[in-house]
């Protein structure tokens, strides 16, 4: 993408989650609370089963912008909905879409992510803004 | 100090399933202009995340860990984070309020390299859900 426009929509990206997943990123995260492991313990926190780490869902939206050729500036997301991840083989499918949401005078360009699981949003704008390479 | 290796960006970037030959690939870094492999964007959570456990499992905040969620995550890149980097940390408890029963608590880390100089900055905010409201 040479000289983005506002509007301009990247690659989706269909990424399916599975406990397996969820495991190898506690692992290379270092993030192991149990509620993204253990079904017991998520149930007893009142959640309805075991739930993606919210970075790991942040990490997926971020490779919409990864081979973009540029600098990523600043990355933010709220997380709003747990992905529910199923203890079978079918797993979770997250969905991640992008658009140019703004170019700014300073040539910096704001991206506009939105990550679905189940057909609802499970990021709060997410944004990322980069400085193409010049 | 953290000591950013190739390995564990590799094993990151491939717990993320992100395929960017820059995070694993030396030469093809390096032929991007940069000295070694870079980290994913959201690599530094493993230093951010340990900064905030510490900060959470603090007895004096009186916090329950088991009520906590992570409300949001913002990253502010000084410059690209790469393998080789020595990082250091300093945290700093930017805000506390209590709304409805819920603590909402903001978290900054601030990530500099061996020499001071910036390279990324971590804001997030947790949220302590009220213990009686979760439990309805």
């Amino acid at each position: 993408m040479s000289t983005p426009q506002v509007g301009d929509t990247l690659p989706t990206i269909e990424v399916t989650l599975t406990r397996a997943d969820l495991v190898r990123y506690a692992g290379a995260s270092l993030d192991f609370n149990p509620i993204h492991w253990n079904e017991r313990f998520a149930r007893e926190v009142g959640l309805p089963d075991v739930i993606a780490h919210g970075m790991l869902t942040m990490a997926i939206a971020a490779r919409i912008v990864s081979d973009w050729d540029g600098e990523l500036l600043d990355y933010s997301a709220r997380f709003t909905r747990p992905v529910v991840v199923p203890d079978d083989d079918k797993g979770a499918l997250v969905e991640v879409s992008g658009k140019v949401g703004a170019v700014n005078d300073d040539g910096t360009v704001r991206i506009d992510l939105t990550a679905k699981f189940d057909g609802k949003t499970v990021l709060g704008k997410p944004v990322a803004v980069l400085r193409p390479r010049s | 100090m953290y000591e950013v290796s190739r390995e564990k960006i590799r094993e990151f970037a491939e717990a993320i399933g992100d395929p960017n030959p820059l995070f694993v690939d030396v030469e093809a870094a390096r032929a991007a202009g940069y000295p070694d492999v870079i980290a994913p964007p959201t690599f530094t959570t493993i230093v951010n995340l340990a900064a905030i456990n510490r900060i959470v499992s603090d007895p004096e905040l009186g916090l329950d860990y088991s009520r906590m969620v992570h409300g949001d995550q913002r990253f502010t890149y000084h410059r690209p984070l790469v393998a080789g980097d020595q990082l250091v940390v300093t945290s700093y408890v930017d805000n506390i309020m209590s709304r409805a029963g819920n603590d909402f608590i903001t978290l900054r880390a601030e990530i500099a390299d061996a020499n001071g100089d910036p390279v990324v900055t971590a804001k997030a905010q947790l949220v302590v859900r009220d213990a009686e409201e979760a439990d309805e």
